[in-house]
């Protein structure tokens, strides 16, 4: 497969301007200016791209609802806010080849008709931030940005600012809120950022690895880009793999691959570390629903399933998961999942804003319960009790985080209650011993 | 910070200047835009955020106090209590946990003989639990100041903390 992103991440020097532009860097933006900002978007919509932050929207679709009042000023906002655990991908692309997300800024800027855009990158992330920020001067000073970029009349202004440690903002209205030097709460949708975003103004959001993703579609064109992949899944999606595997890190793929070669092919994963089997995998971020081990490379009719946003999802939240952020976690038998649940839940009670009740709460609710359980102190009823609180956050909070507390939580039950049950009954040995693998079962639907 | 410090809390000429290019990167009237990062500043000059630190910052942007309060004490990357001067902050999220996180916080605390949250009686050390620092592939790892630390062992740990201890600035990039 051809890489499209992360082709040139090992050629010397590539952070450079000079380096970048010799290997071909900033050719989109050049045809881009050639083209209609109309022209673009209509690439950009057969491309089939879509968000790559976790939400997985057609990005065309996004870019089309953009408000375009004559004479108010509209924003191109990157979310490099990466925070999704599992995921590292932004970062890696940022650290390693800066101008790719440079280029993409302009020739998405120029599409949308924005001549101020910004990079709110994570504030953990200060010393990529440092690197953007150089490569964002050398675009300047080569004419790719400032006043009437290489002689097309066309004016940007581009600039990076950083968070400073809030998972929440990763959410587009709390990263707006925070931009303008505000608390990371959530706003009320509607009205949507298109309308309504950056001090009021119309506004798009859009994750780093999308706006990168924008140069090749313009370089090869929208039909070209949508030749990779499968079905809606197309292009190619940038993997964080992490976990208990021989070959962690960052790999572009073709969504068209089996989970079974990611997982275990030498050019990959590399298989589960030290011999091990495999537990189960997060294929998403923290968020998405954890998948037990027979149901990671197989689906429930017993297909392989794919590396895709539909692969992954297939069975639903009954006996699928999601694509998500593409940040994905492998479990070996040894790991506890009651423990890792638990793990998740405190990051989501830490990270909750505070705004809703049910999440504020609820997050904090279940932590004490999985606290509990995890120790040895749990009782059966306090299975039950999760899996309500968990089901009166979902869908009852502003944006998706109470979703995304829930979600972990009413999975590891459904797959893994009897391990919660063991600890229940086991307050000792669970101290000391793990679960290890659970067995082969037939699933069973949740009661509604 | 003394009561003499707070006196003279002001940047130098660098920062004042760095301040100014900071706000100049944002429409008229929207220069509030700029507070994460100057206070970002702030507290990498001035060591932490105390209230006459951040009424500082206020009167920098022309804002209210309690404006600069309220998102100081939202982001947790902002100290609003004194810590060491070294804090060594272990991400303790999912990927780094099952990767052996919890087993390098029990060595530091052991070593350092501090709890997560304290800091050490000589006053250079913080140890913190941290989430999620997208450093996943790479666990399990720790962030001390701008910089990552990671694929940590104990015999990396040592190593670290004797390098800070002998100059608690070493890798910290100035602002």
């Amino acid at each position: 497969m051809r890489k499209l992103l992360l082709d040139k991440v090992d050629v010397e020097g590539i952070k450079s301007y000079d380096v970048y532009r010799r290997e071909g860097g900033y050719r989109s933006v050049e045809k881009a200016l050639k083209m209609s900002p109309d022209e673009i978007l209509e690439e950009v919509k057969t491309s089939g791209l879509r968000g790559r932050g976790g939400a997985g929207f057609p990005t065309g679709l996004k870019w089309s609802f953009l408000a375009k009042p004559e004479g108010v000023p509209r924003y191109l906002l990157c979310n490099a806010d990466e925070s999704e655990p599992g995921t590292f991908k932004d970062r890696y692309l940022m650290e390693k080849i800066p101008h790719l997300l440079i280029e993409g800024m302009i020739a998405s800027s120029f599409a949308l008709g924005a001549n101020s855009s910004y990079i709110y990158i994570r504030g953990e992330y200060m010393f990529v931030m440092k690197i953007v920020e150089n490569a964002i001067a050398e675009a300047y000073a080569n004419g790719w940005l400032g006043k009437n970029i290489q002689g097309s009349g066309y004016d940007l202004d581009l600039t990076i600012t950083c968070g400073a440690g809030a998972y929440i903002c990763g959410e587009e209205t709390a990263l707006i809120e925070s931009l303008e030097g505000n608390r990371g709460n959530p706003r009320i949708k509607p009205p949507f950022p298109a309308v309504e975003g950056l001090w009021q103004r119309p506004s798009v959001v859009n994750n780093v690895e999308t706006i990168a993703a924008v140069v090749p579609i313009i370089n090869d064109g929208g039909e070209e880009y949508a030749k990779i992949g499968v079905g809606r899944s197309t292009g190619t999606k940038l993997i964080s793999a992490s976990g208990n595997i021989v070959n962690p890190g960052v790999y572009e793929i073709d969504m068209n691959m089996t989970v079974e070669e990611f997982i275990y092919s030498d050019k990959f994963l590399g298989g589960i570390k030290n011999g091990k089997k495999l537990k189960a995998c997060v294929p998403g971020g923290s968020s998405v629903p954890i998948l037990p081990h027979y149901l990671v490379t197989k689906t429930a009719k017993g297909e392989d399933r794919l590396m895709s946003y539909e692969g992954l999802a297939d069975g639903g939240f009954a006996t699928g998961s999601m694509l998500g952020s593409g940040g994905f976690i492998v479990y070996d038998e040894d790991q506890c999942i009651v423990r890792n649940t638990y793990n998740f839940t405190r990051f989501y009670q830490h990270e909750s804003c505070g705004q809703c009740s049910p999440c504020r709460e609820g997050t904090g609710w279940m932590k004490k319960v999985l606290h509990n359980i995890e120790t040895g102190k749990g009782t059966m009823d306090d299975i039950d009790l999760l899996w309500d609180i968990q089901k009166n956050i979902e869908g009852n909070t502003i944006c998706p985080l109470g979703d995304a507390a829930a979600w972990p939580v009413a999975a590891a039950i459904r797959h893994f209650r009897e391990e919660f049950e063991w600890h229940v009954t086991n307050p000792e040995l669970s101290q000391t011993q793990n679960y290890g693998l659970v067995a082969e079962k037939t699933f069973e639907v949740e009661p509604a | 910070m003394s009561a003499e410090a707070t006196k003279n809390i002001t940047f130098p000429k660098e920062l004042l200047d760095e301040v100014a290019r900071l706000t100049a990167q944002y429409p008229e009237g929207k220069q509030k835009s700029a507070l994460l990062r100057i206070l970002h500043m702030a507290q990498a000059h001035f060591g932490w955020l105390d209230a006459p630190v951040m009424d500082y910052v206020a009167r920098l942007l022309h804002l209210q106090p309690i404006e600069v309060y309220e998102v100081a004490t939202f982001y947790s990357m902002y100290d609003t209590k004194k810590p060491g001067l070294v804090k060594l902050e272990v991400c303790q999220t999912g990927p780094c946990s099952i990767e052996g996180a919890d087993k390098i916080i029990r060595y530091i605390e052991k070593k350092l003989n501090i709890k997560v949250g304290e800091t050490t009686s000589d006053g250079i050390f913080t140890l913190k639990g941290v989430e999620c620092l997208g450093a996943c592939g790479y666990a399990p790892m720790l962030q001390c100041g701008h910089q990552y630390h990671e694929h940590l062992t104990e015999a990396k740990v040592d190593e670290l903390i004797e390098q800070y201890h002998k100059n608690p600035k070493a890798n910290y990039m100035e602002y």
